[in-house]
């Protein structure tokens, strides 16, 4: 959980760092505790000091390879073994491997009798053979104060004390020392006059019911670090502190488009939804089906192999289920494969930074591509509004580090204009949707627009929102001249345009058949005149046939007259004369 | 150092003496506690003398975290005496170890 940040403060100031392993400290204190020196911790009773101290040392065992001392005061070694169990630490098999060393150093004040000077060497004798006999790079005292109730001499007490730090130091060990919060000063014994380096202040404060625990670096000499009071959460897995106001505007933006299960959205969406590792915001009003298209999401993230965790704050798992089956969504097959996780959890059940520290801690285990929170609205009335705002800026800023598209939902007040009471969270938000109703007609009909959608073209159109029992649909809604039209108006309109229609194709029909008939009319007068025509025409041939037949009778009258008056030699000169004339060419 | 008289349960002074090297305190110690032995238990005082820096595993069986420490093992109840010795009032007069000196018997 290292940042780059916290690499490059660490290297500014060249101070070597000794990272705890615990999650969020090392990105508060920039890498670690100072290496090689001691740590001091202190807070009240049951804030989580001595779990702080062991977490430090398990962790340095498992993660870093650095064996570790503990040096318990108050409690043995049975009794810690049992503690940090709960927490998921095998200290004894670490001890076992010769990892941890824990020694429980107890002086039972009736037993003791002082009979002059002495000096806490058998102290200094124990610890070293202890960091010696596994070469411990990690030294933790859980509460070293317990010696002023059984030392009565405090004035030695002080001075060893000091001489231990002062050898811890030249030992080269990382230490972390517990202390009890004093009433005026941070420890009850002024530890910190010794420990100089690195104080870290644990507090558990109840407000407004609510108990949370918060963890402040005090001081940390030589190196840059969050001086705010982080809260923390001692969970199944051990510590976690929530840093994440620190972390800075850089993540990574995909170009990579994830469809939203409901196809006409995307197409509203430039054709291809949302960006991978955008933020989402959806309001409306209460069943204005916002868990609908959450739920619609879920699904088709989940339909391409991308794992889903959805945050109700309303519904129990198998709620959310059985409600989308009945609109055709199935989830469960889903929540089988391991494809989407539904946590459910009340509001009230615990403070904003539970609820927050839950979730990051869910989203860690469960490594999810697309995570949905609905509502987020039931988290923000917990606090106050910049709380509130605080909280979704470093869900969304987490989310975003990870390459997590984020769907939160947003209950809104009807009535108020929803862009006005949305504006806290809306400027975090990278593409946002409006579902609402519109009354009319004696029905509420939902309707969705797309309010922004940044790096995107998007439609600025309303679209009606249907849900049946096969799924979701969007539509587009009639936007005529008495405003949009949805529900059943929009499907009298629609009936009504189609009607016009079908009207329209009669009257072409009509008039198809009309010019039909008229051409037949005229095809049938034209073919009275092509037999007219015909009739005329074979008139005609019959006259030419007479006019041929009695031409040629009159020619053959006429050679008959001329044979009988002997006309034949002048045609038959004619003929004779011609016939040379072709022999000669 | 006798070894002979350990865990009788007679009236016989086990005493363990933790030191840490052979320092200026450290000697005083030894030699403030064989005085008192041999002033005041002539017979049953069973005296072992342990340095810590020799044998540190010792430390940590006995409890022991300052030095020197004086460890009455026996008779019961046990009682630790930190410091060089210098100051031996009550070290082995308190009412309770008288009594069990005389009853012992």
């Amino acid at each position: 959980m290292k940042t780059n940040a916290s690499k490059t403060s660490g290297r500014a100031v060249a101070l070597p760092k000794c990272a705890t392993g615990i999650k969020g400290l090392d990105e508060i204190t920039g890498g670690g505790l100072p290496r090689g020196r001691p740590t001091l911790v202190c807070g009240s009773a049951g804030c989580g000091k001595t779990l702080l101290a062991a977490e430090f040392l398990v962790r340095g065992a498992v993660q870093f390879n650095e064996p570790g001392v503990l040096v318990a005061f108050e409690e043995t070694e049975a009794e810690l073994t049992a503690n940090v169990a709960s927490l998921g630490f095998d200290l004894a098999g670490l001890i076992r491997r010769k990892k941890i060393v824990l020694d429980y150093v107890h002086v039972e004040r009736s037993e003791v009798q002082e009979t002059g000077e002495y000096d806490l060497e058998g102290l200094f004798v124990r610890l070293n053979h202890a960091i010696d006999s596994i070469g411990a790079k990690r030294v933790a005292l859980d509460t070293l104060e317990v010696l002023f109730a059984s030392l009565p001499n405090e004035a030695i007490l002080r001075s060893e004390l000091r001489r231990l730090f002062r050898w811890l130091k030249d030992k080269g060990v990382t230490a972390v020392i517990t202390a009890e919060r004093g009433r005026e000063s941070l420890t009850r014994h002024g530890l910190e006059e010794y420990v100089s380096d690195c104080v870290i202040l644990l507090d558990h404060r109840v407000y407004d019911q609510i108990a949370t625990r918060h963890l402040r670096v005090v001081k940390y000499r030589g190196a840059l670090h969050g001086t705010n009071e982080f809260p923390f959460l001692i969970g199944a897995d051990g510590i976690s502190v929530l840093p994440i106001t620190s972390l800075a505007l850089n993540h990574q933006a995909s170009t990579e488009r994830i469809a939203t299960g409901i196809p006409r959205l995307d197409a509203m969406l430039g054709g291809r939804g949302f960006f991978r590792g955008s933020s989402i915001l959806l309001t409306g009003t209460s069943g204005t089906g916002k868990s609908i298209i959450a739920s619609n999401f879920a699904q088709a993230a989940g339909r391409r192999g991308e794992r889903v965790l959805f945050f109700s704050f309303e519904e129990s798992p198998n709620q959310i289920i059985r409600n989308m089956q009945s609109i055709g969504l199935r989830l469960q097959p889903l929540v089988k494969r391991d494809l989407l996780r539904i946590h459910s959890a009340r509001p009230t059940l615990y403070g904003l930074e539970m609820h927050l520290a839950t979730m990051f801690k869910e989203i860690a285990n469960y490594r999810p591509d697309v995570v949905i929170v609905d509502p987020i609205t039931s988290l923000m009335d917990l606090g106050t509004a910049s709380e509130g705002k605080g909280m979704v800026t470093r869900l969304i800023d987490y989310l975003k580090a990870g390459q997590v598209t984020s769907l939160f939902t947003s209950l809104t007040q009807g009535g108020a204009a929803p862009q006005q009471t949305e504006s806290t969270m809306s400027s975090l938000m990278d593409a946002w949707l409006l579902l609402q109703d519109f009354e009319g007609n004696g029905e509420r009909n939902r309707v969705l627009y797309v309010l922004k959608a940044r790096g995107m073209a998007h439609s600025n159109q309303v679209r009606e929102f249907l849900i049946s029992n096969h799924g979701v649909d969007v539509v587009d809604a009639y936007i005529g001249p008495s405003g949009v039209l949805t529900g059943s108006a929009r499907a009298a309109q629609s009936s009504l345009e189609m009607a016009a229609v079908v009207a329209g194709q009669q009257e072409a029909e009509r008039r198809k058949r009309e010019i039909e008939r008229k051409r037949a009319a005229i095809m049938r007068q034209i073919g009275g005149l092509r037999s007219d025509f015909e009739a005329e025409a074979v008139e005609l041939r019959r006259i030419d046939e007479q006019v041929g037949t009695s031409a040629l009778r009159l020619n053959t009258e006429r050679a008959a007259w001329g044979r009988l008056r002997q006309a034949d030699a002048k045609t038959a000169g004619t003929r004779r004369q011609r016939r040379p004339a072709r022999k000669h060419r | 150092m006798e070894k002979t008289a350990a865990g009788g349960t007679s009236g016989k002074y086990v005493l363990r003496l933790f030191v840490a090297g052979a320092t200026a305190r450290s000697r005083a110690a030894v030699l403030h506690v064989r005085q008192l032995c041999a002033a005041e238990l002539r017979a049953g005082c069973q005296l072992e003398v342990i340095d810590i820096y020799q044998q540190p595993e010792l430390a940590r069986a006995n409890q022991i975290v300052a030095t020197p420490t004086l460890v009455k093992a026996l008779p019961r109840p046990v009682r630790r005496f930190i410091g060089n010795l210098l100051n031996t009032s009550g070290l082995f007069g308190g009412s309770d170890e008288v009594e069990v000196i005389n009853s012992a018997p």
